[in-house]
Order: structure tokens, then sequence, then C-alpha cells
């Protein structure tokens, strides 16, 4: 599978970026400069902008300093000073504890976390105080500035503790929002967006992706809206839903059932909390059949919950059951990453897109 | 030699205000902590738990009461125990060194954490344990692995993802795990293990007093200096000093948390003293010295066998490699990484043995054979062993060997095919 992605994610070879039937609803201007670059360049470039333009943000976190074990943060702390960008101590609680004051005081605090399977320690203050803090004082405080950026997903070496999904864990929590890119430019805009979002924001970037995917960037400050899915191929015989790197694996999932003759509409939902459910129901009204992709496990991931809400909305539109193709009950295994893994062949031998003919009902 | 803190860092405010002390480093009346010329009988001091009643007695750091020792010729070991020494540390440095060979030849994969030029701590303290204490690690745990016992096979081969690895290939480099030899684990998350260790010291300390069996076990928990800035390690201070337990905290200072500088990163970075600020002894040590560490790792070691209590051992090291084998190590100052490869732990012991005529450089140089010889084998041993079988994948998750229990049709529901294509119902 390594090497399957690693064909596939060459330069414009990223869904959503050079095919003709699709939709787009990011609002880059096509008159300005673009330029090609990695997502790390990419969220690197995002850093730079919001730096920029609001004199009070601060980036901080574990080794920012020099640029980050991922480079995403290269060049801030010669840029803007290390008042603003600041390397903190190994304690992800007290970090993101901090970067909660930080937000409530007004300030936009966006912190890395270095690993999102390192993010557990923050797991009580971003469920208990970032998520509640406007609700239990009555608005009179909030922490909207706060932007926790975490690396996350599998890696193909990364083991049990670099290549965890911890996705569905905020999805639970109300008061916050879970945003992941699927690619550079998707990745810029939604960074700035969620750092200028009046609400505290957890955005996982696909770390797989990093040096990987490869795009044409505007270099200018542009944001793209939360909470809408776009659909970034358009089909009619069954839809697709997934996020972040697995959308490289379900497009090659899709052209090989297109072979088949099976057209697929391929939804990337980019905001998981809260989710476009129109857009996926309105699709899945269209088709008739949902397929759900991602990495985490697949007892209690975030691909029920969509499941779940489709099933009440449009159990009478559809023809099968809602399939959902996702890593095993495990924990992320190191050696037997390959068989964990929801693959293209997993996704094409499943039931929902094997049946060769819109006609066939389970 | 006393460390570069002392001589280069401020004092801070807190500090100044204070009356004129002098910086506090608290160890205990000379007589417990000489160790070998007088006797360990003396009960470390009740003072050694309350700061301010140290204040009170002239207090000396460490290393510089060792140091004069050594000048007065009494020597710190035996020839065997000096061969021991030579040779597990050579063992870990060529270990390691194979370790690099390896996987930049593609045969392991996967974060490598190596232990070049700490090989002083390990063997320091872990040669003097028995095989049913316990060593609780991090990542970089090849070498306390190896210390503790088990075997370069095993260790080469959980490296190289094998089956006949100590965990099956489960774990991989950062978790090296020993039933047999009480290694409770490499664990890839800094701070993690310290509360593990504390719960083993709690076993050891439960049978003995409440079990009534005949129980001296302790628990050595190795980690780093930028641990020592997480939650979970103050915790863990915090209840070993209030229930007394046998454990040894060694923190294995090399002054880097990947890229993040300790004096930067730490208000005050003298970690020993941390120690006392919970009610145990704080001691700080030349990590690059073995026998200086094995002098410490004795008392601290009888102390807890003798039921006192909880000891904070801060040693002073250095990694001559990068964090992991895929950092550049571009951040670190070739000057400071100089002054530490003089002070290569392996080439002074190699030194004392030889100048003290307890092993000529012939048989020196026959250990370092041996151990390369057993390196390679433990490298061909991986190579041909087999990789785990795909239904390895599944087990282990719950307690039932096979995983997930048995399906409504009476077979285990591993073996259902569509499992591992993750779309069955489980």
């Amino acid at each position: 599978m390594a090497s399957l992605l690693s064909r596939f994610c060459r330069k414009l070879a990223l869904p959503g970026s050079a095919h003709g039937s699709r939709m787009t609803s990011t609002t880059a201007c096509g008159s300005e400069t673009v330029k090609s670059l990695n997502l790390y360049s990419a969220i690197n470039q995002a850093l730079h902008i919001a730096l920029e333009t609001d004199p009070r943000s601060y980036v901080f976190g574990e080794d920012v300093g020099f640029g980050g074990v991922f480079r995403c943060t290269t060049g801030l702390a010669e840029r803007f000073g290390k008042n603003r960008v600041f390397n903190t101590p190994l304690c992800e609680q007290g970090i993101v504890g901090f970067g909660i004051g930080l937000a409530a005081m007004g300030n936009r605090a966006v912190v890395e976390i270095q690993v999102a399977d390192y993010i557990y320690p923050a797991f009580d203050q971003i469920v208990n105080e970032a998520a509640k803090f406007r609700y239990r004082s009555g608005n009179q405080f909030n922490c909207g500035g706060l932007t926790i950026r975490a690396p996350y997903g599998a890696v193909g070496h990364g083991g049990h503790y670099h290549s965890q999904s911890p996705e569905a864990f905020f999805c639970h929590v109300p008061g916050i929002k879970v945003v992941i890119p699927r690619s550079p430019r998707e990745a810029k805009g939604l960074l700035l967006s969620s750092i200028r979002d009046p609400n505290p924001v957890v955005f996982f970037e696909p770390k797989w992706l990093y040096r990987q995917a490869v795009e044409e960037v505007p270099e200018h400050d542009y944001m793209i809206p939360l909470s809408q899915a776009e659909i970034i191929r358009e089909g009619s015989d069954i839809t697709l839903v997934g996020w972040g790197a697995q959308l490289t694996v379900m497009e090659q999932a899709c052209l090989d059932a297109e072979k088949e003759g099976i057209s697929c509409e391929l939804i990337d939902l980019k905001t998981l909390l809260p989710w476009d459910k129109e857009t996926v129901e309105a699709s899945v009204k269209k088709t008739g059949r949902l397929l759900i992709s991602h990495e985490a496990p697949i007892t209690g991931g975030f691909g029920a919950e969509i499941s779940a809400t489709i099933l009440e909305r449009c159990f009478l539109k559809l023809e099968a059951p809602v399939s959902r193709v996702c890593g095993l009950d495990t924990p992320f295994p190191l050696v037997f990453e390959p068989f964990y893994m929801p693959t293209k062949n997993k996704a094409s031998s499943s039931s929902s897109l094997s049946s060769p003919s819109k006609t066939h009902i389970f | 030699m006393a460390t570069s803190f002392s001589a280069t860092l401020p004092l801070h405010g807190s500090q100044e205000n204070r009356l004129l002390l002098p910086p506090i480093r608290l160890a205990p009346p000379p007589s417990s902590f000489l160790g070998f010329t007088r006797s360990l009988t003396i009960p470390s001091s009740r003072r050694l738990y309350h700061a301010h009643a140290a204040r009170r007695s002239p207090v000396v750091g460490v290393q510089e009461v060792v140091k004069e020792k050594k000048v007065t010729n009494s020597l710190l070991i035996t020839k065997e125990e000096g061969l021991v020494l030579y040779e597990d540390m050579i063992l870990g440095r060529s270990f390691e060194d194979m370790c690099a060979q390896m996987y930049y030849r593609g045969k392991m994969f996967g974060f490598v954490h190596l232990y070049n030029g700490q090989e002083a701590v390990s063997t320091g303290f872990i040669k003097l344990l028995t095989q049913s204490d316990s060593v609780v690690s991090t990542y970089r745990d090849h070498v306390h692995a190896l210390s503790k016992g088990v075997s370069a096979r095993a260790v080469m081969s959980e490296l190289f993802g094998k089956v006949t690895g100590c965990c099956r290939g489960q774990g991989g480099s950062m978790h090296m795990f020993s039933k047999e030899h009480n290694m409770l684990g490499g664990f890839a998350f800094i701070g993690e293990g310290i509360p593990v260790a504390t719960g083993a010291a709690f076993t050891s300390k439960y049978k003995r007093e409440v079990l009534k069996q005949d129980c001296e076990d302790v628990t050595v928990a190795f980690f780093g200096d930028g641990t020592c800035n997480n939650g979970q390690f103050y915790e863990c201070l915090n209840m070993a000093a209030l229930y007394k337990l046998p454990i040894i905290f060694v923190v294995e200072n090399n002054l880097w948390a990947i890229g993040m500088s300790h004096l930067r990163s730490t208000s005050d970075p003298e970690i020993w003293k941390k120690g006392p600020a919970f009610g145990m002894p704080g001691v700080h040590v030349d990590g690059m010295d073995v026998l200086k560490v094995r002098e410490v790792a004795k008392e601290a070691v009888t102390r807890a066998r003798r039921g006192e209590g909880p000891t904070l051992v801060e040693c002073e090291t250095y990694r001559f490699r990068g964090h992991s084998l895929a950092d550049p190590d571009e951040l670190r100052d070739a000057a400071e990484k100089a002054k530490y490869a003089a002070r290569d732990p392996i080439t002074a012991l190699k030194k004392y043995l030889v100048e003290n005529k307890l092993a000529s450089e012939g048989e020196l140089k026959t250990i370092e054979k041996k151990i390369d010889e057993l390196v390679e084998e433990a490298v061909e041993f991986a190579d041909a062993s087999p990789q785990p079988g795909r239904s390895q994948l599944l087990e282990n998750v719950f307690a039932d060997p096979k995983g997930f229990g048995i399906g409504p049709d009476g077979r285990y529901r591993c073996e259902d095919p569509k499992f591992t294509q993750g779309t069955a119902q489980v």
C-alpha cells in the first residue's frame, strides 16, 4: 500500500485537484500567483499569514522554535521573535491549558502538539475546559482564539504512538470544532479559517502528506469555510465519504470501480464537528448507497456517527446498508500496518462497491 | 568533575532572596554515601526528609567526595566487577552501532533511538540489580534491556519485527519488554513509564510488609531531562515519597529533548533538587563515569532494599548521536559534542582498568572481539527468523488469546475472513 500511495501522491494526482467532473468551493482567485507547495510548506505559509495579520497571535509547542519536527513552523521564530513563537517544556496538559488561558484573555493561541498520539494528557483540558468555557461562563469568556494543531494518521512506520487517528474522541465533545484537510491548498485555507474562527478548533494534519502531497497553492491570504463538505468527484451510483489522507486511497478505489462501470461520488467532509449533514444527505438521496472510510478503528469511529445520521434521514432512499471500511479494532500495529489499514482493495471488495448493478438489493 | 550547571546558571530571584546560605545540594552526611570503606548500616538520617534540617549540615556534592576517595588510593571495583562492567558497556555500544548500520540498510524501520554515550548510567545501575528487580525505561531502551539480561538476539529480532523478538515483533524499538528479566518496557511516550514503575515498587513493598514474603525487589525508573517538566513525574515523586516505595528515579540528563535545550526549558535546571522538595534525597552524579554512577547506585539501591524509600538520582550524561536515527542533529554545538566525546565512559573505564592493573589491554580486546561476534550472530539470527503470521495481528487485544472471542457461528471471530477486511460485524 505504501507503493500504491506514493505512486498516487505524485504531483497533480491529489483528489479534486485536476479532475474534469468536480465542483469546488475553494475561494482561490484565479489571477493570483500560485506556487507548488507540499503540505508542511502550505501550513507554514498559513501560520506566517496568521501571525502577520494579527499581532496578538502566538505559536508555541514542543520544538517549534527551530521549525518543528515536521518543519511546519520554520522561519516563524526568526520573523516574529521569540516572544510570539516559543518552545514549551514537555507537558501537553500544561501547553494546552496555557493556550486556553491565553485565548480566554483575547489572544489567538496556535498550539502545536507534536504528534496527535500525545494529545491525551491534554484531553482533559480540551474537553473540560476549552469546550465548556463559553458555555459555563455565560458568554463572558471564551477561548475561541485557541487552535490546536496535531499531525495524525499512519505514516508507514510509525507504530503504536506515531500513527493514531484520535478524531473520534474529539467529535464527541460539544463546544469544539474538529477540522481535517486533505491537501496543501485545503490545509492553508482551512487552517486560516480555524485560527480565525471564534471557537476552539482541533486541527488534525495528515502527517503522511507532509512531504508526499504537492499542489498548487495560492500565495495570498484566503480562507475556506468550515462545516462545508466538498464533492470532489461526482457520480451517481454510490457516495463515498472520507477525510484527510484516506481520500487518496478512496480515490483509487473509485477509479477501480469505474472500470467496472460503477460511478462514484466522493465527498471530503473537511470539518468533522460540526459536519455538513446536508451535502452528504443530498448525495445519498441521489445515489442510494453510502460507504465511509477512515483509518481509526471501526468501533466507535466517526463513521458510526455519519452512518446513524444518514440512516435517520435517508432510510427510505437507501438501497443497501451503510458500509464502513476502517481500521481494525486493535492498537495501531507496527509490522502489521499494511494489514490493519483500510486499503483500496478492502474498499473495492466491500459489499457496497462490489455490487455491479444499481438494482441489486440487499 | 563538577557539573557544568553550577558555574553557569544564574540563581533565580527566589533563591537570592533567601538567606546567605549556599545553594542547597542535599547530600546525606558523609557516612552513608561513601559506601565502600564505611559501614552501610548507619541508617540514612531522618534529616534527609526535611530540607530545612539539611541546610544546617555542611553539604557537599557527592561526586566531589567520591573523587577525593579515588585520590586516597582505594580501588572502587574488583577485577571481575570491572570486566563485567566493561563487557556490558561494550555490548551496549556495539549493539547500538550495529542498529544504526542495519537501519541504514533498511532491515529495521520506524523510529530508533540510540544510546551511545550514556552506557555508564545503564551499566552503573542495572548491573547492581538482581533478576527479580524491575526496570522501566523510555524509548531509548535497547541498552537497558541488554544490561538487564535480555539476549542480544531477542532485542535484534524485535527491532527487525520478527516473531523471535522479545515481544514477538509487536513492539519494535521503543517497547522492549521481558517477563523473565522483569523489564517492564520501553515507553514511547515520555513520562508514561514512571507511574508504572511506582506501581511496581508498591507491589514489592506490599509483598514484604503485608504479605510478609521475603521480597527485597526494587524498581529503577529511567527517564530524561525533558520528562522532568511533565506532570506525571511530579505526581510520582509525591506518591513514592508518601508511601516510601522502594524505587529509584534515575534522570538521564543529556541536556537535550530533541531540539530543546534543558537549560532553556526548565525554570531550575538542577533536577536533583526536586527530590528534597518531595521528601526524598536528590543526588547529582557524573553520568559519564561508570564507577561514580555505581557508587551512588549502590547506596540508592541499598536504601530502597532496606525500606527507607525512594531516591532521585540525576546523572549528567550526553548522547553522542542525534535524538533518533532520523534526526540530523544540527542543533547541538560541535564544541559541546567534542567536550563530551572526550569523556566517553568506555574509554574512561578502559583507562582506569589498565592504569590500576586490573586488566590488560589484551583481555579487554578479547572482550571486544567476543561482543562483536555476539552482535553479528544476533543479526544473523534476526535475519533468519520468520516474520510473524498474519493472525498475530488480532491476538492479545484482550485477555482471550484469540483477541475477539467467539462469534455467533461458534468459531473465533478473528478467523472470519471478513474480519481482516474490516467489514465484519465485531
